[in-house]
Order: C-alpha cells, then structure tokens, then sequence
C-alpha cells in the first residue's frame, strides 16, 4: 500500500495543495470564531466534506437545531449521490476497501477517481491510496489552520473562506476546458458541450433569485434533474424516429 | 454535548448519501441506462451550483457586495486558463477577495 501511495502521490498533489490550503482556511475560521480545535479536527475526520464543514462553523455557533443541520447537511451533500452513481461500476468489485472508499468519496477525491486507475496497479490499492493521501491533507491542513489561527490577528484571515469558491471556480474551468477540447476533435456536440454547466448554473440562479438565500438547493436539483430527464427523453425519442 | 450531536448528525447524513448508490445498486441489480448517463452529466452541472451557492450571498444578500467576488472569480478563472496551476489559481483567487474585502470595500 505505501509503494501505491508513493507512486499515486504525485498525482494527488493538486488536491494536497487545494486542501492543505482550503484545511487551513476551515481551521483558521473555526478558530475565528472561538470554536475549539478538537471540533476542527473531528468534523475533518468525521464528516470530511468541505463544503458542509464550513457551513457547520456557523451553525456549531447558533442554537442547537439537530434537524436544520440535518436539512443543511442533505442539501449540501446530495451532490455526493451524484458521485457514487458515477463511480458504481468501478468500486462495485472492490470488497473490503469499498466501505473506506465510499466514506471518503469527496469532491476533489472524486475528480481523481473518475480518472481511473493507471495500467498496472491495483484498483482496490490505487483508489484507497487516492482517497487515505487526500484526507490526510485535509486533516493536516485543519490542524494547521487551528494552529495559525491563534498566532495571528483578528480579521487577518477575513475572506479566506473564498478557498472554496475558488476550488469550485478552478473544478469546473477544467471540466469546461476539457470538454471544449473533445468539442473541437469532434468527439462531442455543442449541446453535450454546454448543456450540462448552463442547465447547472441557470437552475441554481433561477431558484436562488426566486426562492431566496435559505432554501435554494432543493429546488435547484429538482430543477436540474427535470432538465436532464427532459433532455433524454427528447434525445432518446429522436435516436428512434432515426 | 450538543455541538457533538450537531457534528455527528452531520457525519451521519454525508455518509448515508454517499453511501446510497451503492446500496441501492448493489450485487447484481445494473443502473438503468438513464442513471449511468446521469453520472456522467452531473458533474459539471453540480460544479455549475456549487460556485453559485458559494457566491449566494453576494447575489441575493447583504454580504461585503458581489464585485470583490466576481473580481475574485474572474481572477481564478484568468490565472487557471493562462497557468493551469490549481494552487496558483486558488490562492490568486482568495489573495485578491481577501484584498478586496479587508482593504477595498
């Protein structure tokens, strides 16, 4: 497993920069807040997303409310349903490492995994390498952001939270990138090309601008489910009349 | 006490999330076609979401205004199309928000 490790390092290393960067920014904030490292550390280990995480910081602040941070949590994470869907095939015959893996199937972890497994390794080794180097970042970068936040002055750390829109920016330019390039060789359509991202961002700012701050997310999925249900319908109709 | 049930909910729901395709979809029992051609299409739609929920409060609120982050945005976006760095990306983007709001707005 460490030779594994040693030769999936590399290519964790944006996700080691990203997370060691956006761990230290969640510690920071927690500490910021007055919320104690021990807390930092087991959201991170325990819960290991994110982008819930720094949602947690305020409501850990707040009134206790066990089912509004159960809500907050679904909404946040739902997205996560999407990600086992799309990796169901290749973890299915993994046994005994598929438990660890299916806990943490982040985001960034995602977007290594989809990647497959190179020639050669192991998929049960290569994929839990991938996943055990990436939390190890996250939690080191917590620990970190404790840490710093007590050396340094108050508001000193204001707007570091951009982390993750930033993370989220850089995600999905790559993804756009990539699919503007497959466009060009004309390995895909133009719809294929700009369905998926403008069907994302339009149902999310319709609901938003709508529905407001405080409950978006769920009607912003069911909108965007519908749109990808329609738009097969509509293709798969037209494959038969073909 | 209740901060731990606060994180241990939160724990709970994330892993029944990730973990529910594959219970669902367990042993032999196959994803429908439509399914599998779902988890290929929603990355990039829920990426689309996720920077507009990051940016919900420069939109539809009272945050610091909406420029320091479209700024930001736009700076992450420049950076990463001219280095492909995601490091230099992130960190361009927050220096340049941090900037922005502790010092411009």
């Amino acid at each position: 497993m460490l030779k594994t490790m040693r030769r999936a390092f590399p290519q964790t290393m944006p996700v080691m920069a990203g997370y060691l960067f956006l761990g230290i920014a969640f510690g920071a904030a927690m500490q910021s807040r007055g919320l104690p490292a021990w807390q930092s550390l087991l959201l991170s280990t325990a819960v290991y997303g994110g982008s819930l995480q720094f949602a947690l910081v305020d409501s850990l602040c707040a009134a206790f409310a066990p089912l509004t941070v159960a809500l907050l949590s679904a909404l946040i994470q739902a997205r996560h349903l999407f990600y086992g869907l799309s990796m169901l095939e290749a973890y299915r015959p993994l046994g005994r490492h598929k438990p660890y893996l299916v806990f943490a199937l982040t985001d960034e972890t995602y977007s290594l995994a989809v990647r497959g497994v190179p020639a050669g390794e192991d998929p049960a080794a290569w994929y839990t390498a991938i996943s055990a180097l990436d939390q190890v970042y996250w939690v080191a970068g917590t620990l970190l952001g404790a840490v710093a936040g007590t050396l340094l002055p108050t508001g000193a750390l204001r707007g570091i939270d951009f982390a993750m829109t930033a993370l989220f920016t850089v995600i999905l330019t790559d993804q756009t990138t990539d699919a503007a390039a497959r466009f060009r060789k004309g390995e895909i359509t133009l719809t294929e090309l700009l369905f998926a991202p403008l069907l994302g961002g339009l149902a999310t700012l319709l609901s938003l601008l709508t529905v407001g701050r405080g409950s978006f997310l769920l009607p912003a999925m069911g909108l965007i489910l519908a749109g990808f249900g329609g738009r097969y319908a509509l293709e798969r109709k037209g494959v038969k009349a073909a | 006490m209740q901060q731990l049930i606060t994180i241990a909910v939160a724990a709970a729901v994330t892993v029944v999330l990730r973990a529910l395709p594959f219970l669902v979809f367990s042993g032999k029992r196959k994803p429908p076609a439509f399914v599998l051609w779902l988890g290929g299409q929603l990355p990039r739609a829920v990426m689309a979401l996720l920077v507009i929920y990051c940016l919900k409060d420069g939109i539809a609120g009272d945050a610091p205004g909406l420029l320091p982050a479209v700024a930001a945005v736009g700076t992450t976006v420049a950076l990463h199309l001219w280095k492909k760095q995601m490091i230099l990306s992130v960190a361009g983007g927050t220096l340049c928000y941090m900037l922005l709001v502790q010092f411009a707005v």
